[in-house]
Order: C-alpha cells, then sequence, then structure tokens
C-alpha cells in the first residue's frame, strides 16, 4: 500500500512542478489549458463540486442501472447456455459476435433510435459488462465437479436441485470475477453512451469542458469517473467476500 | 439455495438402519470404455444386509462397477437387479453412493451438509437439521454443526460424507474407497468407527477399497477382483466380521491366513 502511494505523490509532485514552475513550464512548453496542475484540478473539484455531483450522480445511476441489467440478461443467459445444448451452439458465436462491434459505431445508432434518455446508455452498458459475465458464469457452471452431480443425484436431488443446490453456488466465484472485469469497463461504457448523445453526466460533462477549454474541469470530471469505477470495483469485492465466504484462500 | 420440493406423501424414516436393505444380484455385467475393456462377466449376489468387500488392483473397474450398480452408469452387458422388501425399484432411488472424495459441498455447514438428502427430499432447513442432529451426534461430530467443511479434519469430512449418505435413507450404501485419503492412524479409527457403525445396522454394503485389511475386517465376504478387465477371481467368506477390537482382530492368526490368501489371488497366483 505503501509502494504505489509514495510513486503517486511523487508524480504528482512532479506534475506540479512541471506546469506551475514558469521557468520548468516554458522550457517544456507546458500550457495551463494544456495540462493543469494538479492543484488547479483540485480548485476545480472544489468549486464545481455541485456540477460534479449532479453529473456523477447521472452517470453512477447509468452505470448501476446498465450492470444489473448485464448481470442479469448475463446470469440468465450462462444458465440457459449451461441447461440446453442446442441454446447454447444457437446462442455462443452470436455472443462472441455481439462483442466485435465497436461499441464507439453502436452508440450514435442507438441515440437515433431511443433518443437522448437513459436508455442508449444503459444498453451501451449493458452490451459491454455482459460478455464478461456470460462467458465467466457459463464456465463457472460447467466446472462443477461431475462427482459431485453424480453424489447429488444419488441423494435424489432432480435437475433443478442439482442447479440450485450445486452448480450456481459453484458457478458464483466465477461469476464475481467477470462482474469485476465488467463494472471497471462499465463506467468506459457510459462515457460512450454520454457522447453519443446527452445533456448530464460526467461524459457529456468531459466533452463540454474540454471544448470550452476549462482543462481543469475536464481533468476533476476524469477524476471523479475513475473514483467511480474504482469504488464500484472495491464494493464489488466486498460483496464477493461476504458471498463466497467458504473458500479456504479468499484473495486478501 | 436447495429449492424443495413438495414433500413426499411418506416421509423418509430417520433410521435407515431399521429398514432391511435390498438384495443386489449382479449377472454378467460388462463395461467396456470404447476398445477398452473395463469389466467382464461380473456374477455377484449379495443378500440383504450383507456387507460385502471388494478388492481389486487400482484400475479394475471397482468404481465403475458401483457406478453400474448405483444406477449413474448403463453396464455395456448384463443385468443388475435390486430386490427390495416390498418392490423391485428402479436402481438410483435404491441406492446411495459414497464418494472416495468426501465431496462436501464447501458453502454449507457440516450440519447441513449431512441433512442434505432429506432437504432434497423436500424438508425445511430445521426439519432436515433435526432429522440429522440425532445421528450427528452420535457420530462424535457434536460441537462441529456449524462448521464449514474447510475447517474439519480428513476424518471428520469423512464421516459427514458417511452420514450424508446414511441420511439419504436408502437400503444400499455404496461405499467407494471411503477411507483411501486419510493417513494410516485416522483409516484405522474411521475403519473401527465405520465397524460400530454397521454392527448395529441393517443396510446392504458394497464396499470397494484398495486396502486387504480394511476389506477383512469390515466385510462379512470379500470378493476379490482380477486387473482389467475386471472380474470376480473369488469371493472368501470373512469368519468374524467387525469384531469389537481391530487390533486383535487383525494381527490374530486367522486374519492373517486370509490376508495372505486374498494377496495372492489378488497377484494372480491362485485362479
Amino acid at each position: 500500500m505503501l509502494a504505489p502511494a509514495a510513486l503517486v505523490a511523487a508524480l504528482l509532485l512532479a506534475w506540479e512542478l512541471a506546469a506551475r514552475w514558469d521557468v520548468l513550464a516554458d522550457l517544456l512548453s507546458v500550457k495551463d489549458y494544456l495540462i493543469p496542475a494538479p492543484s488547479q484540478i483540485a480548485e476545480a473539484l472544489w468549486e464545481e463540486r455541485e456540477l460534479l455531483a449532479e453529473d456523477a450522480w447521472v452517470t453512477l445511476r447509468e452505470v448501476l442501472l446498465g450492470f444489473a441489467l448485464a448481470a442479469i440478461a448475463g446470469m440468465g443467459l450462462a444458465v440457459a447456455m449451461h441447461l440446453s445444448e442446442p441454446v447454447r451452439r444457437a446462442l455462443y458465436p452470436l455472443l462472441v459476435a455481439s462483442q466485435t462491434v465497436p461499441i464507439v459505431v453502436l452508440a450514435p445508432v442507438l441515440v437515433v433510435w431511443f433518443g437522448f434518455g437513459i436508455v442508449p446508455k444503459l444498453l451501451i452498458i449493458a452490451l459491454i459488462c455482459f460478455f464478461p459475465i456470460a462467458v465467466n458464469a457459463y464456465d463457472g457452471l460447467r466446472s462443477v465437479d461431475p462427482e459431485l452431480v453424480k453424489m447429488m443425484r444419488t441423494l435424489g436431488a432432480d435437475r433443478r436441485q442439482i442447479l440450485r443446490g450445486a452448480e450456481l453456488p459453484w458457478s458464483l466465484p466465477y461469476f464475481f470475477s467477470g462482474a469485476k472485469v465488467a463494472i471497471a469497463v462499465a463506467v468506459i461504457g457510459a462515457v460512450f453512451g454520454e457522447w453519443a448523445g446527452a445533456d448530464s453526466g460526467l461524459g457529456h460533462l468531459i466533452l463540454v469542458s474540454s471544448g470550452e477549454l476549462s482543462t481543469s474541469l475536464t481533468f476533476a470530471a476524469i477524476f471523479v469517473l475513475s473514483l467511480i469505477a474504482i469504488a464500484l470495483f472495491g464494493l464489488l469485492s466486498l460483496v464477493e467476500r461476504r458471498v463466497v465466504n467458504w473458500r479456504e484462500d479468499p484473495a486478501r | 439455495m436447495l429449492r424443495t420440493r413438495s414433500p413426499r406423501a411418506e416421509p423418509p424414516t430417520t433410521e435407515a438402519s431399521r429398514r432391511a436393505g435390498g438384495a443386489v444380484e449382479l449377472r454378467g455385467v460388462g463395461h467396456d470404455f470404447g476398445d477398452l475393456r473395463a469389466l467382464d462377466g461380473v456374477d455377484l449376489s449379495v443378500p440383504a444386509g450383507e456387507v460385502l468387500g471388494m478388492v481389486g488392483p487400482s484400475g479394475c473397474g471397482k468404481s465403475t462397477l458401483l457406478e453400474i450398480v448405483a444406477g449413474l452408469r448403463a453396464s455395456s452387458r448384463g443385468t443388475v437387479s435390486i430386490g427390495l422388501p416390498r418392490a423391485a425399484g428402479a436402481r438410483l432411488p435404491a441406492c446411495a453412493l459414497m464418494p472416495q472424495r468426501d465431496l462436501l459441498l464447501p458453502w454449507l455447514s457440516a450440519l447441513d451438509n449431512a441433512a442434505l438428502a432429506p432437504r432434497l427430499a423436500g424438508l425445511s432447513r430445521a426439519e432436515a437439521r433435526a432429522r440429522a442432529h440425532p445421528v450427528f451426534e452420535r457420530m462424535g461430530l457434536a460441537g462441529f454443526e456449524r462448521a464449514r467443511p474447510g475447517e474439519l479434519s480428513g476424518g471428520m469430512r469423512q464421516r459427514v460424507a458417511f452420514l450424508r449418505t446414511l441420511m439419504a435413507d436408502k437400503p444400499v450404501l455404496l461405499l467407494d474407497e471411503p477411507f483411501a485419503s486419510l493417513d494410516a492412524i485416522t483409516r484405522a479409527e474411521m475403519q473401527t468407527w465405520l465397524a460400530g457403525v454397521l454392527a448395529g445396522d441393517r443396510h446392504t454394503v458394497l464396499l470397494v477399497t484398495h486396502d486387504v485389511e480394511e476389506a477383512l475386517y469390515l466385510s462379512d465376504r470379500v470378493a476379490v477382483m482380477t486387473p482389467r478387465p475386471g472380474r470376480i477371481a473369488e469371493t472368501l467368506g470373512v469368519p468374524a466380521p467387525r469384531a469389537g477390537d481391530r487390533a486383535a482382530a487383525v494381527s490374530s492368526r486367522e486374519f492373517a491366513l486370509l490376508r495372505e490368501h486374498a494377496l495372492r489371488v489378488l497377484a494372480g497366483e491362485e485362479r
């Protein structure tokens, strides 16, 4: 914990010097409106805190709803593919194909279809998050020890009980691995969605503020955005530790 | 996480041991894995309530045979039938298999693992626990009800796994190398313990093991199997199965002679 903190502090100090100390700034041709100093970003964070909080809430809501949508759909698809070979053969290639469509290209189309509201953002986020969740959960369901299933069968379990009593709990750690990847990229999806057409949100703020050359506000928005991503990732790890509490060697 | 089914009209009795076991009949059972002949012409007749030990070299198809008897696997040739006291039933509902590894569910407590079968049969968690608890205590597991399998010792895990098999309330118990993963001292303890459990019990038991001594100590009869393709080379009667004093029993002259004989049959010297 100490080493990365020291590294970040050193980098911030170097950055501050490069931007603020005129001699060095001139030498490196660093301009305020190109790269604001960390202290200027902090100033923007404080002065624009209400605007940032408002936009952060918009983006956070998009991310949470889009992620929830992806988690439900991803888990549902994983179970469907696990239970039915024809479903798996029909859907797995489509699942992979869905990831080859560049989101950047898809975003404006979704805005044309669904307008400037929250729907296209949710769809974009869900589309990005869906893949790691579905693939990981499906692998988890498939990786269940076949001996375990045999044991359950001799104890009188039917297909549904095997799924609920053995396969789903078994696949939970896999699901969480996928979900953690998903939540980290969900924020990127929200920004894409807002760039394609929005009137609020941190992505929108980044676009507008950089257009106005208020770069310190842009950086402040980026800072809040990554803070959201880190917080959500941490939260999910916490939930994982509470839910998957049987692992003998939890990653601490 | 377990979804309960509507309870059976007649819930299973707590003490399966009160119920007579079913006789197991194997006629010419053979099994192939592709071109590999794993089992060939296995004839076996196990009367109700008998403990039959089965020893054989690794890879002789012992586990496959148990899976066939359990109804988990269809045999390539031959027939298996289990005569129940009342009616001839399908095999899967008649047999409970205890696998080689304990396969306890890591997310359930020890007691919930033991109570898995009644839970699957549709009882509520509280009812299932209440049913398993008296036996749980009698097996020397009191105090570990809430422990997760990861916190239990190897011997305790095997006991929980055995209790889970017992709680399935099936007339036939199929034990697949139940103590193979334990160290020698714990294994001896567990054999004494299992002998005590089986002594007051009327289950029909098929006990597969590669340990001749374990088979001779625990079983009424011991079937010695040949290397692949597995078949029964000879069936030995055991004069005094499950004696109270294990150390004295296994070191007796009679036991030693029987063990030597079984080992010679295993080695293929007397066939």
